[in-house]
C-alpha cells in the first residue's frame, strides 16, 4: 500500500520534472537576459541607482519584449569593487547564461569583467566607466557613457579661445583625475594657455582648505578641477568659503563635478562654473524635457548624466536585438552595435564602428539659476566628439 | 606672510576639530584602558541627527548642535549599558573586534537609512564666507570652530582638574579598586564619562559635516585620524590630545599647502617622529591598569 503511494508520489514529481525541463529551453529561446552589474551600494552607488532607474524607465516606456523575445534584467551589486564584477560577472555568464553584460560604475570594474566577455563572446556594455583604455581592452565591449577625454579637451580648447590664460589645476590623484589633468593640459597648453599651479589631491582627502589656499595664492584666471562626483560638493562649499568666487578664480573642469545629482546642493557658490560635458538636464530638446519629465515623476529627482548613460545603454541592446532579429549571437550584436545612430536625451550620438566607442556632441555649460534651482545652461556645442584618448596605432 | 597666517588658522581650526572628535576616545582608551574603535561611529551619529533636524524638520544650525551632543550621548549610553560594559574587562583583541564589528554595521544602518550620498547640513548665512583680518582671510565657519572648541577644552579641564566628579573619575582610573572601597560607584562615573565622550564626538561630527564631509563611511575613514591623535598625544590628560590635534592640524594644512606632493604623507611622518622619540606618546605614561 505505501509502497504504492510512494511510487505514485515518484511518478507525479518525475512528470513535473519533465515538463519543467521541457519549458525550459523553450522560455530560453524567448528570452534575452541582460546581467547588469553596478554598484548599489558603497561610496559610487548614486551612479549604480541612476542608471539601475533609467533602465526601469527605458522598459516601462518601451515594454520588455523585443524582437519576439522577452527581455530580463539580472541586477547584481558590486560595490564597485573589480573583484567581485569578476565573480559577478563569471556567475552570470556561467550560471544565468546572460547573453549581455553591462553597467560597470568604475574603470576598474569594467576592466575585471573584459577577458570574461571575450572568452564567453558576449558583449560588455559599459554605461559608465569613462577611462579610454577599456573599449580596447575586448572587441565584444562597447560604451554609452562618455571618456575623460572628450570633455577635457574639449574645455581645454574653449578655455584658451575665450580669453583664460593662466590656469592653475586641482584633481584628484586616481586615474580618471590623472587622465582629465593630462588631457586639459594638452590641449590647453598647445593653445597658448599656461598652467600655473598643479596640485594633486589625496583621493580620501579630508579637507581642500590647503589645497585652495594654494589656488587662491597662485592667482589664476581660472581653476581646473576635477574631483569624484561625490566630493563636488564638500569642494564648492569650501571654495566659496574662502572667497574664491570673489576674488575672480572661476571653477572650470569636465562637467563630472557639476552633476546634475548634487549640483542643487551644492548652493550658489557654483554660480558660473563652466564645465564641458556631454549632457546637462537643462539640455533644451523635447525629447529631453520628456525624458527627465518621466525621470523626476517616477523615482522623485533629476536625471544626471549616469541616467542618460544607461538609458542609451539600454537602448543600444534593444536596437541591436532589433537587427539582428533576436538573435543573441555575440558577434552579431557588435557587428549590429557598430555604427548605430540615434538622437538620445542628451543629443545626437552614434557608436564608432572602429573603437566601439561613443561619438556624442559635448556642450558648454554654465551653472545657473532656472526657476529657482540650479542648472548647467549649454551655451556652446562641439559636434560628434571622438575620444582622442585612445593609443596611436 | 598673510597666507602664512591663515593657514595657521586653518591648522589651528582643523586641529581644534580633530580634538573634539577624537578626545571622547582619549578618555575611554586612556582613563578606561577600552579601545574603543567604533568611536568615529558616534560621530556620525551625531552629523545625521544635526543633518536631519537641520535640512528636515528646520531647525535652527545652532538649536541642532546641542541636540547633536546629546542625541550621541543617549546612544552612547545606551550601548554601554547592554554591551560595552561586558566587555571593560576582556582582552584588548576581544574589544577591538567588537568595537569594529559595531563600526562596519553603524556603516551599512546608515547606508540603509539615510543613503550612500554625502549629506550637508544648512548653514546660517552668517557662517557663510570669510573675514578679513588685517589681510588674513578668516573663515567664518572655522572661526566658531575655534571657539566652540576652545571653550569646550576649557570646560574639560576645569571639570577634570576642580571638581568632585573630575576627582573621582582620576581615582577611578588611578586605581578602580581602592576608589570603590572609598564608596565611589566607579561602574557609574564610567558610563558618564563614556556617554560624554559621546556626545563630545557627536558634537565633533555635526561641526565637521561642512568641513570633513559626512557619508556613511565616516566612521572607517577618520578612524585613523583619532588613533593617531589619541596615540601622539598620550592618553593619560586632555592637554595631551589637545596639544597633538593642534600639531597634527597645523602640520597637515601646511605640509598640504607648502609640499603638495607629500602632502598626505607629512602628518604620519610627524606621528612617527614623535613615537620615536617618546614612545608613549608627547605627554604619554604607561596606561593605569
Amino acid at each position: 500500500m505505501f509502497n504504492r503511494r510512494k511510487r505514485l508520489l515518484w511518478c507525479a514529481a518525475s512528470a513535473a520534472l519533465w515538463g519543467f525541463c521541457a519549458s525550459v529551453p523553450a522560455r530560453a529561446d524567448d528570452a534575452v537576459k541582460i546581467g547588469l552589474i553596478l554598484p548599489m551600494t558603497g561610496g559610487q552607488a548614486s551612479t549604480g541607482k541612476q542608471i539601475d532607474n533609467a533602465i526601469k524607465l527605458y522598459m516601462q516606456q518601451n515594454g520588455d519584449t523585443v524582437a519576439g523575445k522577452k527581455i530580463e534584467v539580472i541586477l547584481k551589486d558590486d560595490a564597485a569593487v573589480p573583484d567581485n564584477t569578476k565573480r559577478l560577472a563569471q556567475e552570470l555568464i556561467v550560471n544565468d547564461k546572460v547573453n549581455f553584460i553591462a553597467g560597470f560604475g568604475v574603470t576598474p570594474a569594467a576592466l575585471a569583467a573584459a577577458p570574461l566577455a571575450t572568452q564567453a563572446k558576449i558583449p560588455e556594455v559599459v554605461m559608465a566607466a569613462g577611462t579610454s583604455i577599456i573599449t580596447e581592452r575586448s572587441p565584444y565591449i562597447v560604451r554609452t557613457s562618455f571618456t575623460l577625454a572628450q570633455s577635457s579637451t574639449i574645455i581645454g580648447d574653449w578655455v584658451v579661445k575665450n580669453g583664460i590664460k593662466k590656469v592653475a589645476t586641482l584633481t584628484s590623484d586616481y586615474a580618471p583625475g590623472n587622465d582629465a589633468l593630462t588631457f586639459f593640459k594638452q590641449h590647453f597648453t598647445a593653445g597658448g594657455g599656461e598652467i600655473v599651479e598643479e596640485v594633486k589631491v589625496p583621493l580620501a582627502n579630508p579637507d581642500f582648505a590647503p589645497f585652495l589656499q594654494r589656488m587662491k595664492d597662485s592667482k589664476p584666471d581660472a581653476m581646473f578641477v576635477f574631483v569624484p562626483a561625490g566630493q563636488g560638493g564638500n569642494f564648492m562649499k569650501q571654495y566659496a568659503e574662502r572667497g574664491l568666487d570673489k576674488s575672480g578664480i572661476k571653477v572650470i573642469g569636465p562637467g563630472d563635478v557639476m552633476d546634475d545629482d548634487l549640483l542643487n546642493n551644492m548652493g550658489d557658490a557654483a554660480l558660473g562654473a563652466v564645465t564641458a560635458h556631454l549632457y546637462s538636464a537643462a539640455h533644451p530638446s523635447q525629447m529631453n524635457k520628456d525624458f527627465v519629465a518621466a525621470y523626476k515623476k517616477a523615482f522623485g529627482n533629476r536625471p544626471g548624466f549616469m541616467a542618460v548613460s544607461g538609458y542609451d545603454g539600454i537602448h543600444l541592446i534593444y536596437e541591436a536585438l532589433k537587427k539582428t532579429n533576436g538573435a543573441t549571437d555575440g558577434d552579431k550584436l557588435i557587428e549590429a552595435m557598430k555604427g548605430m545612430k540615434w538622437e538620445s536625451p542628451r543629443g545626437p550620438i552614434s557608436i564608432d564602428p572602429e573603437t566601439r566607442d561613443i561619438v556624442q556632441n559635448i556642450y558648454i555649460r554654465k551653472v545657473e539659476k532656472v526657476d529657482g534651482e540650479l542648472y548647467n545652461v549649454e551655451f556652446a556645442t562641439f559636434e560628434a566628439v571622438k575620444d582622442s584618448g585612445k593609443t596611436k596605432k | 606672510m598673510a597666507s602664512i597666517l591663515t593657514n595657521l588658522f586653518d591648522g589651528v581650526a582643523y586641529g581644534m576639530l580633530l580634538f573634539v572628535l577624537a578626545c571622547g576616545l582619549a578618555v575611554t582608551l586612556g582613563l578606561m584602558n577600552f579601545v574603543n574603535l567604533a568611536h568615529g561611529a558616534f560621530a556620525m551619529a551625531g552629523g545625521y541627527i544635526c543633518a536631519v533636524l537641520v535640512n528636515q524638520s528646520g531647525w535652527p544650525f545652532f538649536a541642532a548642535l546641542p541636540l547633536a551632543f546629546v542625541g550621541s550621548a543617549v546612544i552612547g549610553i545606551a550601548l554601554e549599558r547592554t554591551l560595552y560594559r561586558h566587555l571593560y574587562s576582556r582582552s584588548h583583541l576581544d574589544q577591538v573586534l567588537f568595537s569594529i564589528g559595531l563600526v562596519f554595521m553603524s556603516v551599512a544602518a546608515v547606508d540603509y537609512i539615510m543613503g550612500s550620498s554625502r549629506v550637508f547640513i544648512k548653514l546660517p548665512a552668517a557662517l557663510e564666507g570669510q573675514i578679513d583680518l588685517f589681510g588674513v582671510g578668516i573663515g567664518r565657519y572655522r572661526l566658531m570652530i575655534v571657539v566652540i572648541c576652545g571653550l569646550l577644552t576649557l570646560a574639560l579641564q576645569l571639570i577634570l582638574a576642580k571638581t568632585r566628579f573630575g576627582s573621582r573619575l582620576r581615582a577611578a582610573v588611578d586605581d578602580p579598586r581602592a576608589a570603590i572601597g572609598l564608596g565611589i560607584n566607579v561602574p557609574q562615573v564610567f558610563a558618564f564619562t563614556f556617554a560624554f565622550g559621546c556626545g563630545l564626538a557627536g558634537l565633533g561630527g555635526a561641526l565637521s559635516a561642512e568641513i570633513l564631509g559626512l557619508d556613511p563611511y565616516f566612521p572607517l575613514k577618520f578612524m585613523i585620524y583619532f588613533l593617531i591623535v589619541v596615540t601622539v598625544g598620550g592618553s593619560s590628560s586632555i592637554t595631551g590630545p589637545f596639544l597633538a590635534s593642534l600639531l597634527l592640524g597645523i602640520a597637515d594644512v601646511a605640509g598640504k599647502y607648502y609640499v603638495p606632493k607629500l602632502g598626505p604623507f607629512v602628518i604620519y611622518t610627524v606621528m612617527i617622529v614623535i613615537l620615536l622619540w617618546r614612545p608613549n606618546g608627547l605627554f604619554g605614561r604607561t596606561a593605569a591598569r
